[in-house]
């Protein structure tokens, strides 16, 4: 990276007041409530379908909210901001750039050499030439991270972009976020399904049931974290008790965002 | 010579034959090289074969001349005409006359296709007309054709086009919407505006999808042209094979037919080239 850390921007404060989601007549989030302060690591569990990958495509500005409001240093959220990035559950790296020009993506031309510094800092400095297709899914996961990097983001939201790792890569993942996290001072907001995750890399942990905020745990363990500590260990419990506290009632799966449909077929005459 | 070519194609046989009875005899990297020499040899055999009984069938007077020239006389019929110039103004007239018909069948069925795909509003409005005329061949045309534009150049250019227009048309529109929604959804988040969004993900991705269709084109552009150009012309490899006919000349006809082969395969090839470099970062295509 060209910029030192003390030229980094600080990261933002985040601020969701009462926000309500309706997908027709489903009440995804009711009256959230959630304040991260600028430079904060919070993750967000929950059950799948419980509305954690709806708040983070509100704060996004990938869909706009029923009712309240999410608020950005004290700005309401009103499409997508060029200080927030998002890394996506898959990689979504194009198949036809190679990895330096992924990075480079949405940069003008004279960047280029940023997206090449960046992924020296994730690692990837001698893949640069390298077609996504040729990358394990560790090393694709990187490349997105330096392409959300690249921007000097504010803010950074994470939606499960470790889910479809291995057990090894993930604690490897774990440790380059933390990592560049405390290097550069951007807000994250992380979204997972694993309490182990969540445990090891936030500050925060909220619990999302039915739409609602149910649980709201400082985590105050020293950095790095060491996931046999028997202070991790419980936390990690404590959180994992109360996340199956509650029957698994409805196994009612994400809504489909609407968006270009795929059809599977190809004509030929 | 023919003699030379029926040894050529026994010898390998006999060696795959022989090998394993006189194998502890040679050393192993001998056998091995025979076999894999056997086995690169082996399918030339059928097509070869035939043409050696072919040539005999010919020149032992089985095969009347009428129904098909021995394969040495069609050789001798290209290489007259390659020598007098002839093939060639025929081969160009032909390949400029399928080359034009793909530039205003497959620009339009590109252009149409983008439209149609990107943009919802052409989409109601164009795309149920265009796939009710796609189910009308393009030669029952033929007739209409003849008597909009008389026999000359148009007629021909319009047969092609009509043809070509289609697999273009439906490739392209399907490949765009076949573009991964989340790859879009992730260049918005990134800041790119719609015609980096479009340059970027959607042209891209539609590619691959786009070329199969060019493929599709490319093979429907000989067949029409074969058929335009037997109907009526005064060049071109149609009007090459229709005036040897008239002759008999058994031999020409033949040269004509191995040349719209050729061009076929060219075309192929082409494609396959194209493909190979645009779509270098997809795994099929790496070796």
């Amino acid at each position: 990276m060209t910029t030192s850390s003390s030229l980094q921007p600080q990261g933002v404060r985040l601020e969701v007041r009462g926000v309500d989601k309706r997908y027709g007549a489903r009440n995804v989030l009711k009256k959230t409530e959630l304040v991260i302060e600028p430079g904060e690591f919070v993750a967000i569990v929950g059950r799948s379908g419980c509305g954690k990958s709806t708040l983070l495509r509100l704060v996004t500005g990938l869909e706009s909210v029923s009712g309240g409001a999410i608020r950005i240093d004290g700005d309401p959220v009103d499409g997508l901001s060029s200080s927030t990035r998002i890394m996506f559950q898959d990689a979504r790296l194009l198949p036809w750039k190679r990895v330096q020009d992924n990075v480079a993506l949405g940069l003008p031309p004279a960047q280029r050499g940023a997206a090449a510094d960046v992924l020296a800092r994730v690692g990837l400095g001698d893949r640069l030439g390298e077609w996504p297709a040729r990358l394990s899914g560790g090393q694709r996961q990187r490349v997105a991270l330096a392409r959300a990097l690249v921007h000097n983001p504010r803010l950074l939201l994470l939606d499960e972009p470790l889910g479809a790792l291995d057990a090894l890569t993930r604690i490897e993942m774990h440790r380059l976020i933390e990592g560049l996290w405390r290097q550069s001072g951007f807000t994250a907001l992380l979204v997972t399904h694993d309490v182990q995750e969540a445990v090891a890399l936030a500050d925060r942990v909220i619990l999302i049931e039915d739409g609602q905020i149910a649980l709201d745990l400082r985590i105050d363990l020293p950095r790095p974290r060491v996931h046999g500590e028997a202070a991790f260990a419980q936390l990690e419990k404590r959180i994992l008790d109360r996340v199956l506290q509650k029957p698994d009632v409805e196994a009612t799966p994400e809504p489909t965002w609407p968006g270009v449909p795929a059809h599977g077929l190809r004509w030929a005459v | 010579m023919t003699q030379t070519i029926r040894e050529l194609q026994v010898s390998p046989l006999a060696d795959a034959v022989d090998l394993p009875i006189e194998g502890p005899l040679l050393p192993a990297p001998v056998v091995r090289f025979a076999r894999h020499i056997a086995q690169r040899l082996l399918p030339w055999a059928v097509p070869v074969g035939l043409i050696v009984l072919w040539q005999i069938a010919s020149s032992q007077g089985w095969l009347s001349t009428r129904v098909l020239p021995a394969p040495l006389e069609v050789v001798k019929a290209a290489w007259t005409l390659a020598a007098s110039g002839e093939l060639w103004t025929h081969v160009k007239v032909s390949a400029g006359r399928a080359l034009a018909g793909l530039a205003i069948g497959g620009g339009l069925g590109l252009l149409l296709g983008l439209l149609t795909g990107s943009i919802k509003l052409f989409e109601t409005l164009l795309d149920s007309t265009i796939q009710m005329v796609r189910n009308i061949p393009a030669l029952a045309l033929i007739p209409l054709v003849i008597l909009w534009f008389g026999i000359d150049e148009s007629a021909k250019l319009f047969l092609i086009s009509v043809s070509v227009f289609f697999p273009i048309y439906l490739n392209t529109f399907h490949g765009i919407r076949n573009v991964d929604p989340g790859l879009i959804e992730m260049g918005r988040t990134y800041g790119l505006g719609r015609w980096q969004l479009y340059k970027q993900i959607i042209l891209p991705g539609a590619l691959s999808s786009i070329l199969v269709g060019l493929r599709f084109s490319l093979g429907l552009m000989w067949v029409i042209l074969i058929v335009a150009e037997t109907i009526s012309a005064q060049a071109g490899i149609g009007y090459l094979t229709m005036n040897a006919r008239e002759f008999l000349q058994t031999d020409i006809v033949l040269v004509g037919i191995l040349l719209y082969a050729l061009l076929g395969k060219l075309a192929d090839v082409f494609a396959k080239g194209l493909e190979r470099y645009w779509l270098r970062w997809h795994p099929g295509y790496q070796a």
